[in-house]
């Protein structure tokens, strides 16, 4: 215990407001303001947490986001969030926090006895062993020992959110620089928004600015993400941006430099002037730079025992060392910290002076081992940088559109990374990870010489602080291992986010039903009423409308049944609905398309297969032609979204035809009456043309009245049925819904949904797309080669057709299949060949109420010449059998079509 | 080239662990080899292991732009299966997770075959029916796939999303229990060490910048950043490059490179036991040995070469990750990174000899090549050799492009339609 609070200072703590907090099941008090990181030094808490892979006691060494050591688990109740920075956590009322990665505690941990066999625990060790019997054997006791804090059980509590933000110009850092450009910006007109990670800042007219708020990374174009206090995700649309983000200190490995109570000078002096905090009483500074003097003068005129300066370089300003002097301060030039002494926190350090070693005491130590540019986000933006040999850093270089770096002058600095002499083993370089000076050189030794090499081999650098201290000192001393010049080696890649960011923040207005939003029928509410199972089909759609305890499958033989006998009604709204007009209209379907709308006369409709460059069947679905030179095609639910995509990529990509494509699937709902009944139904709603098949025959499409209202009707059928898909504006979808209902009510109309569907199809024969074809099934395999052969002109996929394994006897080919016992085959079963390999698969699979028996469809290979002939189907396990048949298995002629 | 044991380990303990070799040389670039392989990945180091080990075509040579394992084989996800569809690609792909599980003693590195089970979810009555037929197929192929219902998934997985009222419920899912993770690094490392060993120069940082041929029209060898470099034969295996590679060879592919990202959160205690994916949610995740959940999910919209990848493919790859595992929305993001992964018109790859006589290639993995490293190796080093097809590999030529013979996995598994 030596960190204490001083009695006067501290510029961001309020010390009227005193603050309780836990720790390890420890009450402490920290003051408004604080940081869970200063109000635990300033309650003299030293050890915080146990590094990676040795477990040995750790303290904090940083006071930003560079910290590296004290990451705790947060606990909120029961939810808690693993891994956070002390030095990143403003103190709260009741704030509860423990070390990770300690067992049984933090103190008595029993893991610390993989520091006494660090030698075995070198770097990359794991590939070396660990290989006989099996890796089985080991990976549990490793993935055991890995990892750092725990995962909640329960729900993420927090509500995220996600915010778009567009400006002129993006400042990222509130620095001086920062603060000057956004102020000559705003002044110039811009819009200009200003963001930091620190609180406090000056407000300035006319800058929009966001407190505590990390810039996450820079993406094409000037996006950027920032995450602010956790909570918030902008995404921020810059015309431009400067990057104000200042610098980082960095350490200087020496044995023993990971001991608590040794820490970055320039963090000190931050704990002392915005906290009021002194890490202990009595100080050793080690620096090679003059920033370095600066904290030691700073902390000692705020009243910090600091006892000595130790500089690598031979001389300094008469300026500080005067200033140094007059606090009482002892000056050590061209001298080295060697060692660090003590168990569990620093009690001394042993230095090495011109004239030889000697030992002081004290109870802390700050280290500057120079400063580097905080330039992860240029890289990260794709900038460059540069070797500067004075500040020992690499440095923003060359030119990245739309950014601009902004940082301070690079900070003089004496070239010095390691202090030869000690345990390399205990010079720590990325003390998170432990990764030391001995694991770099065994790397090197290894020829593991890339930094990207070393950065995996070791890990240096990849802990949650992703190697803001270690990465530029880890790449300096590789390369002083094997002779490079300086700066050769740069720092491996930085990624981003330049602060960890919640995986529910980044995705903020994806979360639950946001991630992809149920798409309702317009009559969903009418759907409730009457009872619908919903089930997702990329719509909420009606499954079956069971009554009186019937479940889905009963529900749907009965529907089924109902439409062969009397009438149903079907919500067919999601039917794709696409309007296609302009002169070329005509000629442009007769490309995508396989048969010829080009030859349809207005008010009549066919049916159509569409290809892609494979000669895969990319849908089917019917088209009409409304008037000459305009279509309206409807395209399968499931496809519709991609059949815009795919006329629109057609029209724009590759042919620039005078035709205009409009979506109107969702403008209109569709109902589908169909069965014998089903002109009764709509004669009782005074249509306002004639119904007979004479004058409105299958196939044909008529726009006027119904029920008063104006509607758009084909007669199509997907049931085999008499059928009449009515379109109505979707805000009337539930009166016309109503008004069916009622008209029905006399020829015991039932609504249907999509299982009874299956049926109805199954039993003609009809296809799903994507069901009962897949990515190889072309025309031919379900019966439409005669259709292409007739066909003058080119369509999309037609050479495709021509090619050799289109021309196979071999193919898969549509069929039905119907199993010999009567029963319900297997969807997904296979047909096995006699080879024992699949010969082909069932697509579909339903009981047919009307044929009392099991009905399905496949695809087999040879199948429509091997019609008659018995398979064996296998599924987990089991067999069936089957004969293959045609694929209509119920009124096969298709009079019910026109009764 | 030391052998690697846990009795090593102790004796270099002792040793202060001065005793280790080189994993492999750097040696400068002889003025020609028999065999030039561009593109030190996971492919090309397995090919030249292979060809070193069992062909001796001479003197073997690896060329890479930058250090070996940097493309796609150290930026993947590292997910290894052989759950595939059509019969050719179970053969190839299970051999090679075959050769995975022995991979660590032929190589004498530890790869880390973690053998934790594959779990793709279905989250509707249509999509169980769907992969009963992808496990039918699977197990008349011989692979060992099992369709699991939905209680039996929430046991082996418990953190998997258990709520029936989530926006994708779970229904049941697929599982192939041999499937798994593999260290990628150790893939490239164990390889490249095993080959230099056999003689094998691999020369990082070298950029193949064109191709020399003879008035014929054969291969002489390549051209450099380090100068020219003769070849008798030259083996194309530079992943999201080969489109650029080709072109200087001066043939086309029938690829498209996109960028693919990956995603890893800060470690954490274990968690997650198996690996599990979604292709409805989009997106898929495993837990590290090292702890963190590494994510992926599709390709970026857009063609690119940039190793960069978009913000909004990474907001809902992660969301959907928040989907499978809603307690993992605390769990932090550390990094985010993109390998451009090449792409054929079937998500199948090429391995076969080039329009140019002498090159030969193995390309179009797309974003699932690393499965295939081990096999991959052996079935290129063959090609090479023998200038024929390896048994496993004669349906993934550039011949079924023009007939039409696509092995379409993507959509075979339910992605495209
Ligand atoms: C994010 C992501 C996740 C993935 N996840 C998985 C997964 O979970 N499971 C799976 O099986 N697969 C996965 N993959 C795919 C897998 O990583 C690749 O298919 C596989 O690594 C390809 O290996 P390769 O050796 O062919 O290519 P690479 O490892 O990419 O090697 C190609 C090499 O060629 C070099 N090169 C290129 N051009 C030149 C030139 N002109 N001169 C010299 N050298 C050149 C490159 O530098 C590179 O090192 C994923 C890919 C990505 C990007």
């Amino acid at each position: 215990m030596t960190g204490y609070r001083l009695s006067h200072g501290g510029g961001r703590i309020d010390r009227g407001q005193s603050i309780d907090f836990s720790f390890n099941g420890k009450r402490y008090a920290g003051l408004a303001g604080d940081t869970l990181a200063s109000a635990l030094l300033a309650n003299g808490v030293q050890l915080v947490g146990r590094s990676f892979k040795l477990h040995r006691p750790r303290g904090i060494v940083g006071a930003g986001c560079e910290e590296t050591n004290a990451l705790v688990q947060l606990e909120h109740g029961i939810s808690s969030i693993p891994n956070v920075q002390a030095t990143m956590i403003a103190l709260e009322e009741g704030l509860v926090a423990r070390s990770i990665n300690a067992w049984p505690s933090l103190t008595w941990d029993i893991a610390g006895v993989n520091d006494r066999l660090r030698g075995l625990f070198s770097a990359g060790f794991y590939y070396k062993t660990f290989m006989w019997p099996d890796w089985h054997w080991f990976e549990w006791l490793i993935r055991r020992a890995a990892g750092l804090g725990k995962v909640p059980v329960v729900p993420d509590p927090q509500r995220y959110e996600a915010r778009h933000v567009e400006c002129d110009l993006l400042v990222i850092g509130g620095g001086r620089r920062g603060l000057a450009a956004a102020a000559q910006a705003a002044r110039d007109g811009k819009s200009v928004l200003l963001v930091d990670l620190d609180q406090g800042l000056p407000s300035l007219e006319g800058v929009r600015t966001f407190e505590k708020t990390a810039a996450l990374g820079i993406w094409d174009h000037g996006f950027v993400l920032a995450a602010s206090e956790g909570r918030v995700i902008h995404r921020i649309r810059a015309e431009q941006i400067i990057l104000a983000t200042g610098k980082q200190e960095r350490g200087i490995a020496f044995a023993n430099n990971d001991l608590p109570g040794i820490m970055l000078a320039g963090a000190i002096g931050r704990y002392v002037a915005d906290y009021a905090v002194a890490p202990g009483r009595s100080g050793i500074f080690f620096v090679n730079n003059d920033l370095g003097w600066r904290s030691a003068i700073e902390a000692a005129q705020c009243g910090v025992g600091v006892r000595a300066i130790v500089d690598a370089r031979p001389q300094v300003l008469p300026e500080l060392a005067h200033r140094a002097r007059a606090h009482g301060i002892d000056l050590f030039f061209s001298s080295l910290v060697r060692s660090a002494h003590g168990r569990g926190r620093v009690t001394g350090v042993t230095i090495e002076k011109p004239d030889g070693l000697s030992r002081l005491a004290c109870d802390f130590v700050g280290v500057s081992g120079g400063w580097n540019p905080a330039s992860q986000l240029w890289t990260m933006a794709g900038g460059q940088t540069k070797f500067n040999e004075r500040s020992q850093s690499f440095q923003p270089d060359g030119l990245v559109a739309n950014v601009e770096w902004a940082g301070p002058e690079p900070i003089e600095a004496e070239p010095i990374w390691t202090v030869h002499g000690g345990d390399e083993k205990t010079m720590f370089v990325d003390f998170q990870t432990d990764v030391t000076v001995a694991d770099i050189k065994l790397a090197a030794r290894e020829n593991y010489r890339s930094v990207e090499h070393l950065k995996r081999y070791t890990v240096l650098g990849m802990g949650v602080d992703q190697g803001k201290l270690s990465s530029v000192p880890g790449a300096m001393i590789l390369a002083e291992t094997i002779g490079a010049e300086p700066g050769t080696l740069s720092a491996s890649k930085v990624r981003p986010p330049f602060v960890p960011t919640a995986f529910g923040l980044i995705g903020a207005d994806l979360r639950g039903e946001r991630f992809r939003p149920r798409r309702y029928l317009p009559a969903h509410e009418w759907h409730v009423r009457e009872g619908a199972v919903f089930e997702d089909f990329g719509w909420e759609r009606p499954a079956a409308y069971p009554v009186g305890g019937e479940d889905i499958q009963a529900a749907a033989e009965r529907e089924a049944a109902a439409v062969r006998s009397g009438v149903g009604l079907f919500d067919g709204s999601p039917l794709g609905k696409i309007l296609v007009a302009g002169p070329e209209a005509a000629a442009f379907l007769d490309r995508v398309y396989v048969g010829t709308p080009s030859t349809l006369k207005p008010g009549r409709i066919r049916y159509g297969l569409v290809l892609n460059e494979n000669g895969t069947i990319l849908d089917d679905g019917v088209y009409a032609r409304l008037q000459d030179g305009s279509f309206l095609l409807s395209p399968s639910s499931a496809f519709a979204d991609r059949m815009v995509r795919l006329l629109e990529d057609l029209l724009q990509c590759e042919w620039p035809m005078d035709v205009v494509v409009q979506d109107v699937t969702e403008q209109y709902a569709v109902w589908t009456v169909a069965g014998p009944n089903a002109r009764n139904v709509l004669e009782a709603l005074q249509p306002s043309f004639v119904l007979s098949s004479e004058r409105f025959p299958h196939l044909s499409v008529r726009e006027g009245q119904l029920d008063g209202s104006e509607v758009r009707i084909q007669r199509v059928s997907f049931s085999g049925e008499l059928s009449y898909e009515i379109q109505v504006p979707a805000g009337q979808a539930v009166q016309m819904g109503d008004a069916l209902m009622a008209a029905g009510k006399p020829y015991g109309l039932v609504p249907y949904g999509i299982e009874a569907l299956e049926i109805l199809r199954i039993e003609k024969g009809y296809i799903h797309v994507g069901t009962d074809t897949d990515s190889e099934t072309q025309p031919g395999d379900i019966g439409f080669g005669g259709a292409i052969a007739k066909k003058q002109s080119d369509f999309l996929g037609r050479r495709a057709l021509t090619r050799r394994s289109s021309l196979s006897p071999n193919r898969k080919q549509l069929v039905g299949l119907t199993s010999l016992c009567g029963g319900i085959l297997p969807v997904g079963g296979h047909v096995r060949a006699p080879s024992g390999q699949s010969g082909g698969f069932v697509t579909s699979s339903q009981f047919s109420p009307v044929l009392g028996r099991g009905v399905a469809l496949g695809l087999v290979e040879q199948g429509q010449r091997r019609l008659g002939e018995i398979v064996e189907i296998v599924s987990l396990g089991k067999r069936w059998q089957a004969r293959i048949s045609e694929t209509v298995a119920y009124d096969r002629e298709g009079g019910r079509l026109d009764t | 080239m030391s052998r690697y044991s846990a009795f090593a380990l102790l004796r270099n303990w002792l040793g202060g662990n001065t005793d280790w070799d080189p994993v492999w040389r750097s040696p400068e670039p002889a003025s020609s080899y028999d065999v030039i392989i561009i593109g030190a990945g996971g492919h090309g180091l397995a090919t030249a292991y292979h060809l070193a080990k069992h062909y001796r075509p001479g003197r073997i040579a690896v060329i890479d732009k930058g250090w070996l394992g940097g493309g796609n084989t150290g930026r993947n996800t590292t997910i290894v299966r052989s759950d595939y569809f059509y019969k050719e690609s179970a053969d190839f792909y299970d051999h090679s997770l075959r050769l995975y599980a022995s991979l660590s003693q032929e190589l004498n590195f530890n790869i880390m075959y973690s053998a934790r089970g594959i779990l793709n979810l279905a989250h509707s009555r249509h999509e169980v029916d769907f992969q009963r037929r992808i496990v039918n197929a699977m197990q008349l192929n011989g692979i060992d796939a099992e369709l699991l219902g939905r209680e039996e998934v929430l046991k082996f997985c418990p953190v998997l999303n258990g709520d029936p009222n989530a926006r994708f419920p779970i229904y049941g899912a697929m599982r192939q229990k041999r499937g798994g993770t593999v260290r990628h690094d150790a893939v490239a490392w164990g390889y490249a060490r095993a080959a230099d060993a056999l003689g094998v120069d691999i020369l990082q940082n070298t950029e193949v910048t064109g191709f020399r041929r003879d008035i014929s029209g054969g291969v002489q060898g390549v051209e450099t950043s380090k100068g020219f470099i003769g070849a008798t034969k030259v083996g194309i295996a530079t992943a999201g490059h080969s489109s650029v590679v080709a072109q200087m060879a001066g043939f086309r592919l029938p690829v498209a490179s996109y960028g693919l990202q990956a995603f890893v959160s800060e470690p954490v205690k274990p968690v997650l036991h198996t690996v599990i994916g979604s292709a409805v949610i989009g997106s898929y995740c495993s837990q590290s040995d090292k702890g963190g959940i590494v994510c992926g999910g599709g390709i970026d919209p857009y063609p690119s070469f940039a190793q960069r990848g978009s913000a909004a493919t990474m907001e809902k790859v992660l969301a959907g990750i928040v989907q499978l595992v809603p307690t993992f929305s605390s769990l932090r993001l550390l990094r985010q990174w993109a390998g451009i992964v090449d792409y054929t018109a079937d998500s199948s790859p090429i391995i076969d000899r080039s329009p140019v006589p002498g090159i030969y290639l193995n390309v179009g993995w797309g974003g699932g090549g690393f499965k295939a490293i081990p096999a991959g190796g052996e079935a290129f080093a063959h090609l090479i050799a023998k200038d024929e097809p390896h048994p496993l590999t004669t349906a993934f030529g550039l011949q079924r492009f023009r007939d039409g013979a696509l092995i379409d996995e993507a959509a075979a598994a339910g992605i495209e339609h």
